[in-house]
């Protein structure tokens, strides 16, 4: 089974990610589980969402204290949250930023990766809005995941042109996370 | 009966609990549905109302009223007049209900609500414990708890089933923990509406309000009366005991799927450390049974799906044999110092000639999560207990010491 916990801020769709995940790994055949940080939400503050993926149903209800995988939507969180807590020594760390990995200095053995995913949601879907490209950076992070699965999850719950421009952005973050394993 | 279940994943889709239940109830087919939004719950009502507005629901009467009392009351109204009636609440709207509760049940409606458990105020958490539903026990209520999104939406269909039987004739809880079911995403199989309408035919009431045929319901009854009423109530949940197994098995016979009836077990076979829990959490127990069956040590789950009516018997034949039975609580009765679940097991055993140490733990209480380690560290502290005996019968759990 592989845990991911997803850091952002209300408003920036980290739930929403969490669930696009879930339904993308499901459509791989793989069963999957996500869930929020249940909070009481606000624009802005620091949100949490998780997603766990499995070749077995998963009945696992707690929290995820000790991810695979991490997914850092915004970097100014570094600041106020520890979004390197508890990841695995052999997971990999996926910050949305200009700068590259070395910039960040993180208590963790875990592998850090950066990626535009801003520039790229502006340049494509012309507005800042990056969770889908982040799930399109974790594919090609991980390869836990098919981009065409994850495409094909976002294509359905934003039908239409919001969709297609998405799935081209996260097609892009795929290509360039891939190309910098 | 164990049964095998079918995970058909070409007919699953990944959606949220809420979403899963509210689709359960469409298929339902109710006549009218009243319910006042309040976290966790509202997802459920956002999209019923949601089918309600595409019309999607044909038949169906959506009242909005402004509390929860006003809902229930608006469906006793509206289940004497012989209409299949839906409501979904938590935590103070189900308490706020607590008078009209024993209302429904004691006119004997077939009402069925989903509770999306919530600890209760003060202080105000808005996260998961069962002390709401816990605390309506008394109310003539039959309470199921389930452990997935699958099993919750599933459970609205059985409860139907169960309530308007005319054997039964009580109103149902169907429960899932707040948040931890109500928002989670996963894979599920949503309630085949062709199947449904096979496993439930339409509401048939026996009495019905109708001015052209005027009948009383909740009449005056003076103490040369009461008493009966009381007793047939009893009656009835006695008998929902069998119709809540037969349910179950009939649900497996046509849809492949099947959660346990009264209850459901895991690994107890040869088990000297027996746990009982109730709803979400059970899926965790499961997995750390797994992890220590394979160092050896011999762990089972009693899960309990029906707390009302109590299963007794069931809990009785499955515990008999182990050295240690934990009993995991959601809730506490202030000033007993222990959960519903654990004194209603270790009351059930007292005249028997069962007799197996129980300890009680109370944990999980307004969201408090429940860890894989807290699991564990209970089932040591019972292989502590076939060796010393009890130490200390009821606890919390899981207590932030620092803070008190």
């Amino acid at each position: 089974m592989k845990e991911i916990r997803i850091h952002g801020r209300g408003g920036q769709g980290s739930v929403t990610a969490a669930e696009l995940l879930a339904v993308a790994a499901f459509a791989d055949n793989k069963f999957s589980q996500a869930f929020p940080a249940f909070g009481v939400e606000r624009r802005g503050a620091p949100v949490q969402a998780f997603t766990r993926i499995s070749d077995a149903p998963i009945r696992l209800r707690s929290q995820i204290y000790k991810p695979d995988y991490v997914i850092v939507q915004d970097s100014t969180l570094l600041e106020v949250v520890d979004v390197a807590g508890g990841l695995k020594d052999d997971g990999i760390l996926i910050i949305n930023s200009e700068f590259g990995p070395e910039t960040f200095k993180l208590d963790t053995k875990a592998r850090i990766m950066t990626v535009n995913a801003t520039k790229i949601a502006l340049d494509i879907i012309g507005r800042p809005i990056v969770n889908t490209v982040l799930l399109g950076a974790f594919a090609g992070a991980t390869g836990e995941i098919r981009p065409g699965s994850i495409m094909d999850a976002v294509r359905e719950r934003f039908p239409g042109k919001v969709g297609e421009r998405n799935s081209e952005a996260i097609m892009e973050a795929y290509k360039m996370m891939e190309a910098s394993i | 009966m164990p049964r095998e279940m079918n995970l058909d994943k070409s007919k699953m889709v990944v959606v949220e609990g809420s979403y899963a239940v509210a689709h359960a109830v469409k298929a339902c087919r109710p006549n009218v549905i009243s319910a006042y939004p309040i976290t966790p719950q509202t997802h459920i009502v956002e999209d019923l109302s949601q089918f309600m507005a595409d019309g999607e629901i044909p038949n169906c009467e959506y009242i909005n009223v402004e509390s929860e009392f006003s809902a229930l009351s608006a469906l006793v109204g509206a289940s004497a007049a012989g209409a299949r009636c839906y409501s979904a609440t938590t935590s103070q709207g189900l308490e706020l209900m607590h008078e009209v509760l024993f209302n429904v049940s004691g006119m004997r409606l077939p009402v069925v609500m989903t509770i999306v458990n919530r600890a209760v105020s003060a202080p105000i958490s808005i996260w998961n414990d069962h002390q709401d539903t816990i605390s309506q026990r008394d109310t003539g209520w039959i309470q199921l708890y389930a452990e997935n999104i699958q099993e919750v939406s599933d459970m609205t269909a059985q409860a139907y089933r169960i309530s308007e039987d005319r054997d039964i004739l009580m109103p149902s809880m169907t429960c899932m923990d707040g948040f931890i079911l109500s928002h989670v995403y996963e894979p599920v199989v949503l309630l085949e509406q062709d199947l449904t309408d096979g496993f439930l035919p339409a509401y048939e009431p026996e009495h019905v309000l109708d001015p052209k045929n005027p009948l009383t319901f909740g009449a005056f009854a003076d103490p040369n009366y009461y008493t009966e009423f009381r007793y047939l109530q009893e009656q009835a949940m006695q008998r929902a005991l069998k119709k809540i197994e037969d349910v179950a098995n009939e649900f497996y016979d046509i849809y492949g799927r099947y959660y346990g009836g009264l209850i459901d077990e895991y690994r107890t076979d040869d088990a000297e450390i027996i746990i009982m829990a109730m709803g979400s959490v059970v899926g965790t127990i499961k997995d750390v049974i797994d992890k220590l069956r394979d160092r050896n040590v011999k762990a089972g789950l009693l899960k309990i799906r029906s707390f009302r009516p109590f299963p007794a018997e069931a809990i009785k034949n499955v515990i008999r044999d182990a050295k240690v039975v934990v009993v995991l609580d959601k809730n506490i009765t202030l000033g007993l110092n222990e959960g519903a679940l654990f004194t209603e097991t270790k009351s059930t055993l007292y005249n028997t000639d069962v007799r197996v140490p129980i300890i009680g733990y109370m944990l999980g209480h307004g969201g408090r999560d429940i860890r894989i380690e807290t699991i564990e560290r209970v089932i040591d502290e019972a292989t502590e207990v076939m060796k010393t005996g009890i130490r200390i019968e009821s606890q919390f759990t899981d207590l932030r010491e620092e803070l008190l």
